[in-house]
């Protein structure tokens, strides 16, 4: 059975994170930058992804990258997720960067490991993992058509699009991207057109992507943790401080149990977000289950643990002034995000050989 | 020579060592059991002539596998998880040196079987409500009062067994803690019957049941203390073996939607892979909980894990009925019966979707764990309390 518990040196690497989202990455500052043009927080990427090096994780050091595994990388992930930090980690660093690892591409990926540029997969943030039906055809080494709601979109430098062909890798200057209003709106979506634009195959088939968007579906579960354990933290130390009736409202049971459950699902989340990162690190066969599990089980938890957030901050759980809708808007986006909770029960029912009526 | 505990190795060597002078296929049961209590290696952790070496904990399971691969005979720990789990270690934490003497040692070979005289049909959730009585009468106690809830009373041959000796003072304060005399007189155990027609649990009552003061566990008063101790104890597996995947009640079910393809409907398609899912979650769960005892980092989670435990038993039973429809309609013997360990997977659908609503209310409910959770784990505030400066006397019943 993985080990599935957190390492010395994965506790060390939270901590290191979290005093940087501490200090550059407040909710009130993340509040702010959605009001902003930019796409992400560019100071706070190179903070992350340069300065502490996390981009380059699960990169050997051979191809430029910290040779760590996607154990650590979920690590940065769960305190990214507990933040909502505006940054293409998810997408850059685990999604295109499996993608690129896949498929034995070397050139791109040390940019990638080294924090100097930002690839995404084009691809709708629903698809979930599996085969992906390209909506962008190549001819001559020039790629063209449509994708709708790439997350980070307008964050990357290079996108990484699936064809019939393969995966091609196109400039991000040479495609038409189109800024998406986000339900999400601390990881704004694209939609992306190309008309000819120059191409490089980087992968034949299908496989990168497949893999791509499993690993992803993975170690989201690890991102969906952190949001939801934040959550939780703040609604707990919330209820101790709000007074009704002459009481601190979390002493009434009506509060407590839900946040008794509460947190018993984040323990089980836990669980499975490590189970599922365990398996991505090691190349465990069972890797679609767990993805599929995580993906099923801690969508779900972190959805309740922002909904419980809003709805226990009461009046002002419901205002913008307070950071609980940023956890709610990330929460219902990454529910959706690499498939929905039904899409992976989808997947299990064929995975555990449970088949349809 | 050393005093330091001896380690997994030498653990091992002393194994291999009492394995070789006491041949498991050749040494009675009980004459072997009795040797492994001496030789400190029933469980390590307890000290030195009381069964164990001092070793830490965690060191058991390794040792539990060497016996177990060695075909060695077993004291049946299924058959006295009372006795294992809370009368011991309430003993060795408040006993006297006799007391630990004359009660671990047949009480770990499965000699003696124990059972708890706790709850009582006025004290559930609020065991500290109590009102069985016990009254000094020189060097011995009167007790006289009812028990509820006790499982294995009759086949145990003692109990440990909470009373009130001061009415006069707030209810935490005024309990005393016994361990009781099974065939002394006055002690009756009828059984009670439970939903599932079955009878695990019993009523005890107890008349004029005389104690010697030497049966006194702890101070005169400090029975609450005692009692937290028995309960902190909580049976918890430590080491084994991960369970497989599934395992329990999600795998009759999983079985039954493979095996049946006329019963399948696309809601229960749904609801199946629900149920597969969260049954997978708390196998995870329960598999983290075990690595994080046996690193020696206990945590909190168990007390999650019960209640999710409970809440998963409860749907899936619940779902394989109706996955059956019409033989769901059928249960298998309303008989009363007199089972010595609970098996879910031998009796019919009905009988698991029964037994398993006691799972929210055996070993605390669910909403006093929620309570727990919320106060000890979250630090929330606890329940505004009316009883707590009151004499027992005086609180209303």
């Amino acid at each position: 059975m993985s080990d599935l518990l957190y390492s010395e040196i994965e506790n060390d690497l939270r901590a290191g994170v979290r005093e940087l989202l501490d200090d550059k990455a407040p909710w009130t500052g993340v509040l702010a930058g959605t009001e902003k043009d930019e796409p992400y927080d560019a100071a706070l990427w190179q903070a992350v992804a340069g300065q502490l090096g996390c981009a380059g994780l699960p990169v050997p050091e051979e191809l430029g990258g910290a040779g760590a595994t996607w154990r650590e990388t979920a690590v940065v992930l769960e305190e990214l997720g507990r933040a909502v930090a505006p940054v293409p980690f998810l997408t850059s660093s685990v999604v295109a960067t499996a993608a690129l690892l896949a498929a034995g591409e070397r050139e791109l990926l040390g940019s990638l490991a080294a924090g100097e540029r930002i690839a995404v997969l084009a691809v709708p943030f629903a698809t979930p993992p599996g085969d992906v039906a390209p909506t962008a055809q190549v001819s001559d080494g020039k790629l063209t058509g449509e994708v709708a709601g790439v997350a980070d979109g307008l964050a990357a430098d290079v996108l990484l699009v699936p064809t019939a062909d393969g995966l091609y890798a196109v400039d991000a200057a040479d495609a038409a991207r189109t800024a998406v209003t986000s339900l999400d709106m601390t990881r704004r979506l694209a939609d992306v057109a190309f008309s000819g634009a120059p191409a490089r195959r980087v992968a034949e088939g299908g496989e990168a992507v497949r893999t791509a968007l499993l690993t992803g579906a993975a170690l989201l579960a690890s991102e969906q943790l952190g949001l939801a354990q934040r959550c939780l933290d703040d609604t707990v130390a919330y209820v101790k401080t709000r007074y009704q009736f002459g009481r601190p409202v979390g002493s009434y049971q009506g509060l407590k149990h839900r946040l008794a459950d509460l947190w018993t699902s984040i323990t089980q989340a836990r669980a499975v977000a490590r189970y599922a990162v365990s398996c991505a690190a090691s190349g465990d066969a069972d890797l679609p289950v767990a993805a599929a599990v995580a993906q099923a089980h801690c969508s779900a938890v972190a959805l309740k643990a922002a909904e419980e957030c809003v709805q226990m901050h009461g009046g002002i759980g419901f205002t913008w002034e307070n950071s609980s809708h940023l956890f709610l808007k990330r929460a219902k986006a990454d529910a959706i995000a690499l498939g929905t909770a039904d899409r992976h029960r989808a997947a299990l029912a064929t995975l555990a050989d449970l088949p349809s009526a | 020579m050393s005093t330091a505990p001896p380690d997994a190795d030498e653990l091992s060597r002393r194994v291999e060592e009492f394995l070789a002078a006491h041949d498991p296929s050749a040494t009675e049961p009980l004459e072997f059991l009795r040797a492994r209590f001496d030789a400190g290696l029933a469980w390590v952790h307890y000290p030195e002539g009381l069964g164990g070496l001092g070793a830490p904990r965690a060191l058991q399971p390794a040792v539990d596998r060497l016996f177990a691969k060695a075909g060695a005979p077993t004291n049946h720990p299924e058959r006295n998880g009372i006795g294992l789990g809370m009368a011991a270690p309430t003993i060795l934490a408040f006993g006297t040196e006799e007391q630990k003497r004359r009660f671990l040692r047949p009480l770990w070979t499965g000699e003696e079987l124990w059972c708890q005289l706790f709850s009582e049909p006025g004290a559930g959730s609020d065991l500290a409500a109590l009102a069985t009585r016990a009254v000094r009468d020189g060097d011995r106690w009167i007790v006289n009062g009812q028990k509820v809830w006790t499982s294995m009373a009759h086949e145990a041959r003692w109990a440990i067994l909470v009373t009130r000796t001061d009415p006069d003072v707030p209810k935490h304060r005024g309990m005393t803690y016994f361990v009781c005399d099974m065939t002394a007189p006055g002690v009756e155990v009828r059984p009670l019957r439970q939903i599932t027609g079955e009878a695990e649990f019993n009523e005890v009552f107890l008349t004029d049941v005389a104690i010697p003061d030497e049966h006194r566990l702890g101070d005169v008063g400090q029975g609450w203390q005692v009692s937290t101790t028995t309960l902190m104890n909580e049976r918890v597996a430590i080491g084994g073996a991960a369970a497989p995947r599934e395992s329990g009640m999600i795998g009759v079910v999983a079985g039954l939607w493979r095996d049946r393809p006329e019963l399948r409907t696309p809601g229960l398609h749904d609801a199946v892979l629900r149920a597969w899912v969260e049954t997978e979650a708390a196998r995870l769960t329960g598999e983290r909980l075990r690595q994080q005892l046996t690193a020696g980092q206990p945590g909190p989670e168990g007390s999650g894990a019960k209640l999710a435990f409970a809440k998963l038993n409860q749907e899936v039973s619940g779902l394989e009925l109706e996955l059956l429809g019409d033989e769901g309609l059928r249960y298998d013997d309303w008989t009363m019966r007199r089972p010595t360990e609970v098996d879910f997977t031998r009796r019919s659908p009905g009988y698991r979707y029964l037994r398993a609503k006691g799972n929210s209310i055996e070993g605390g409910t669910s909403e006093i764990l929620r309570n727990i959770i919320a106060e000890r784990v979250l630090g929330l505030p606890g329940e505004i309390r009316v009883d707590k400066d009151v004499a027992w006397k005086d609180l209303p019943k």
